[in-house]
């Protein structure tokens, strides 16, 4: 494989796992499940996109690029935000405990308190 | 170069999954332990390319293809559960 390549192939892994460590770090250590709700869906999803251009470079031969990879990387652009809203709702309904006031779910019981 | 920055990159997945497995036995609530679920699918994802790359084989990406549409369902019908109570009305 021609050194630039390599390099550029190099670069994409290594940024991608990065960042999707960054992202299991987030989820780990953030105080507040609607805090942790946006590592994953950002920069783990970034990371794997990452990983799989890597991967189109990696496979591509002069005269056929491999865009089998980019299949993956579109649904799961297209996915992520959808499974943010969908436990994003499943919280809130729940009463998962938010940290921060103007997210509180007391909110959803708007109609019996008044002034606050 | 890539032999040695391949395993760097798997060791870097391997413990961000385990932060994952983490969340998911700690989590206290279910939807944290669902998104540790579906953070969990992401990295497979990435693991499996990683592994492609090592193995100089692209026939891994069908698996990584697999487990995306299979956790995205997996990460809806539990959301779909412990909202509604039932997955398919």
């Amino acid at each position: 494989m021609p050194t630039v390549l390599e390099a550029l192939v190099s670069f994409f892994l290594l940024a991608g796992a990065g960042f999707a460590l960054i992202g299991s770090i987030g989820l780990v250590r953030l105080p507040d499940f609607y805090t942790r709700l946006h590592s994953p869906t950002k920069a783990t999803t970034l990371g794997v996109g990452g990983t799989l251009v890597a991967s189109i470079l990696y496979f591509s031969s002069p005269g056929h690029v491999s865009l089998h990879e980019l299949l993956v990387t579109v649904f799961l652009f297209l996915t992520a935000p959808v499974s943010a809203n969908m436990l994003a709702k499943a919280a809130l309904q729940r009463r998962v405990r938010s940290l921060d006031v103007p997210g509180r779910p007391e909110v959803l019981d708007e109609g019996r308190q008044r002034g606050r | 170069m890539l032999s040695i920055v391949v395993p760097i990159a798997l060791a870097m997945m391997g413990v961000a999954m385990a932060l994952n497995l983490w969340r998911i036995l700690v989590g206290p609530s279910a939807p944290d332990r669902i998104i540790g679920l579906d953070t969990l699918y992401t990295n497979t994802i990435a693991l499996l390319v990683l592994i492609g790359i090592l193995y100089g084989d692209s026939s891994y990406f069908e698996s990584a293809l697999l487990i995306a549409l299979m956790g995205f369902f997996g990460t809806s019908a539990l959301c779909k559960y412990i909202l509604r109570g039932d997955i398919i009305e």
